[in-house]
């Protein structure tokens, strides 16, 4: 047994890395951290490559503390973590594909973001199975993704995702690029989230370099990070609950959604806030135009949303549907570390804003709620919880709003940083080297969905079909974030 | 529920633009997209929506068009389930490598005659993503396009203004 602080110190400690510690250690610590994990003593936050060594993101979920540990492996291959923790074994495809470096006796050697090799999807062996395969072109406004299910009749007895069809690249393009540019990249690595990826971004920036933003400016990213929230669990709410076939939800939902992002548009210039939030502070400051359409629209919200909470918690029909489909079991959830409403619907707590505060959450009190069914209702009741959570936070952040600079300079320099930023879906990973003349030299970013996905295709087994849908959408990962 | 129902006779309706006289634009729009459509497709356009590697924002806004400020049916126009329904393909994202092929088979199910529009900054160029060795780099690399609408994302209005130059576009 060993704890995340006797794993690092087992190591070489690497002082130009900030945000959290990060230490070099050697094969038998790589590994005795994989036992730790399939012991279930840490959690995965992310696994990384680049030429020539692998990193990996832990979480002690006790001490709640993450520390990152790199290994060196000039020859090419590292033992895998996936032999002892199922959730890194698709991190790892995704480094074999990405740099080339192999994971010795990893469960899975098919690749995962290159499409280019051939490909088998895993049998699923009985009578009467057949095979449904859908994707990645859907029928709906969705991402592209393949779901191969093999179902006995209507219900699912195996559901196999194939993703990396909107890979772009995003990782190499970071390489050299400027902190300008690399900032506009971490913000469209998934666009719903991209308020919260460019703070986790700029966070792991200003770590690196050790600048501190004005108070300010931490205060209007936390307000642009719960409108995203919001907006967001509007729209899943009302979108799970047209999969169910009740309309009447989405219509209502899509104008509290469509409210928020004009407030969003109002305050600071995009209805998705892309671009605000930048290495430094802000980009555009708010005004008291801005600050007036807010308080409108909490004003609405707070009118408008109690009689959909009624509306849901009172139509049996609906309830039917979403009550005991789709569920997660909290260990399942508790192995992956999955973050969000995922997560919390399946007993894991887990908030970066609370467990590894930031400014200003660290001075803001906020409830994370907290359910254990695991199933499609759940999911829906922690996101109605967290838009009363985030309503009350957006009051209070206006409230409270401090006043002066929303940026300073950004100097060039050389350094290493890690940030973990609460979003809509859960804790974002973004990591990154930066070089002597100001550009990033290696800058990974983890989305939540990776550990999301993987729980997806073990809620489905045994619901129909014909549910799939509500549970795809009650999970509602990012196809774009994971591909990167 | 009887409480939803009711609120929605009494109070009038959110969607924009129909009567209101300074949003002349929307109303202009409404007519002049309805006429051309009827005379080139008869009585709707349908269109395929095809995510080829976006990030998700264009879809968002895509989505936006069917609430209740925009709505989108009123103008004949609607989104349909298969390629093979569709009129139009609405095609977002810089195109990845590993989509070229699903976009291409997608263009070949939509039966003629049809439209491409390339939505967003992406599909027009690759965007911020143009060079990446994982992009193709536009959509107009694997398919004609009959249209581009800018915007990262564009906004909704952008978007229904940009069907309308299509319907316009077709209908000449």
């Amino acid at each position: 047994m060993a704890s995340l602080q006797e794993l690092i110190s087992r190591g070489q400690r690497i002082d130009a890395h900030r945000g959290a510690p990060r230490a070099a250690i050697d094969r038998a610590t790589w590994i005795l951290a994989g036992r730790e994990l399939q012991d279930g003593r840490l959690s995965l936050l992310g696994l990384w490559g680049e030429h020539g060594s692998v990193h990996m993101a832990l979480l002690d979920p006790a001490a709640k503390e993450a520390a990152a540990l790199s290994l060196d492996c000039p020859p090419g291959h590292f033992p895998s973590i996936g032999q002892f923790h199922p959730p890194a074994i698709r991190l790892e495809r995704t480094v074999r594909d990405l740099y080339g470096m192999q994971p010795e006796n990893a469960p899975d050697t098919r690749p995962w973001l290159d499409h280019t090799r051939p490909y088998e999807f895993l049998t699923a062996e009985g009578e009467h199975l057949h095979q449904i395969p859908v994707g990645p072109v859907h029928a709906g406004i969705i991402e592209p993704g393949h779901f191969r299910f093999t179902a006995n009749g209507e219900t699912v007895v195996r559901l196999e995702e194939r993703l990396g069809y909107v890979h772009k690249g995003i990782e190499k393009l970071l390489a050299g690029a400027s902190l300008e540019r690399a900032a506009q990249l971490a913000g469209r690595v998934s666009g719903d989230s991209t308020v919260a990826y460019a703070i986790a971004f700029a966070r792991a920036v200003e770590a690196a370099l050790g600048i501190a933003i004005p108070p300010r400016a931490a205060w209007l990213r936390a307000l642009m990070a719960e409108l995203e929230r919001i907006a967001n669990h509007f729209g899943d709410i009302g979108a799970i609950c047209n999969d169910a076939a009740f309309a009447m939800m989405l219509a209502h939902c899509g104008v509290l959604r469509e409210r928020v992002l004009r407030a969003a548009d109002a305050a600071f210039g995009h209805r998705l806030m892309r671009d605000v939030v930048v290495p430094g502070g802000v980009a555009k400051d708010i005004d008291a135009a801005g600050i007036a359409a807010i308080r409108d629209l909490l004003a609405v919200a707070r009118a408008k949303f109690p009689p959909l909470i009624k509306l849901y918690d009172n139509t049996a029909s609906l309830q039917d549907r979403t009550v005991g489909t789709g569920i997660l079991r909290v260990e399942l959830a508790e192995q992956f570390a999955a973050g969000g409403f995922v997560g919390r619907a399946s007993g894991r707590g887990f908030d970066a804003r609370r467990d590894l505060a930031y400014a200003p959450y660290d001075r803001l009190s906020f409830d994370v709620p907290l359910r254990t069914e695991g199933d499609v209702n759940a999911r829906i009741w922690i996101r109605i919880r967290e838009v009363e959570q985030s309503l009350e936070l957006i009051a209070e952040i206006l409230d409270r709003l401090p006043d002066d600079a929303t940026r300073v300079a950004v100097p060039h320099g050389a350094g290493e940083g890690i940030a973990l930023v609460e979003g809509f879906r859960g804790d974002i990973l973004v990591w990154l080297r930066l070089a002597a003349d100001g550009t990033v030299d290696r800058c990974h970013l983890r989305d939540p969905s990776w550990f999301q996905w993987p729980l997806l295709e073990a809620a489905i087994e045994g619901n129909i079909v014909a549910d799939f849908p509500l549970c795809n959408k009650s999970f509602n990962c990012s196809y774009s974030g994971h591909d990167l | 529920m009887r409480n939803h129902l009711w609120q929605g006779i009494i109070h009038a309706p959110l969607t924009e633009s129909a009567p209101v006289p300074d949003d002349a634009a929307m109303k202009e729009l409404a007519a002049a997209l309805d006429n051309a459509a009827r005379r080139r497709l008869g009585h709707s356009l349908s269109i395929r929506e095809v995510d080829a590697g976006s990030c998700n924002g264009c879809e968002l806004e895509i989505h936006a068009l069917s609430n209740a400020f925009y709505d989108l049916e009123r103008f004949g126009l609607r989104f349909v389930a298969s390629p093979r329904h569709a009129d139009v393909l609405l095609v977002t994202g810089p195109v990845t490598k590993n989509m070229r092929e699903a976009l291409l088979r997608t263009y070949n199910a939509t039966p003629d005659p049809k439209f491409v529009v390339a939505l967003g900054d992406c599909a027009e160029n690759g965007g911020l993503f143009a060079g990446s060795e994982a992009c193709i780099g536009g959509v107009s690399a694997v398919v004609p396009v009959d249209l581009h609408i800018p915007g990262c994302p564009p906004r909704p209005k952008d978007i229904l203004a940009g069907l309308l130059a299509l319907i316009e576009k077709a209908g000449a």
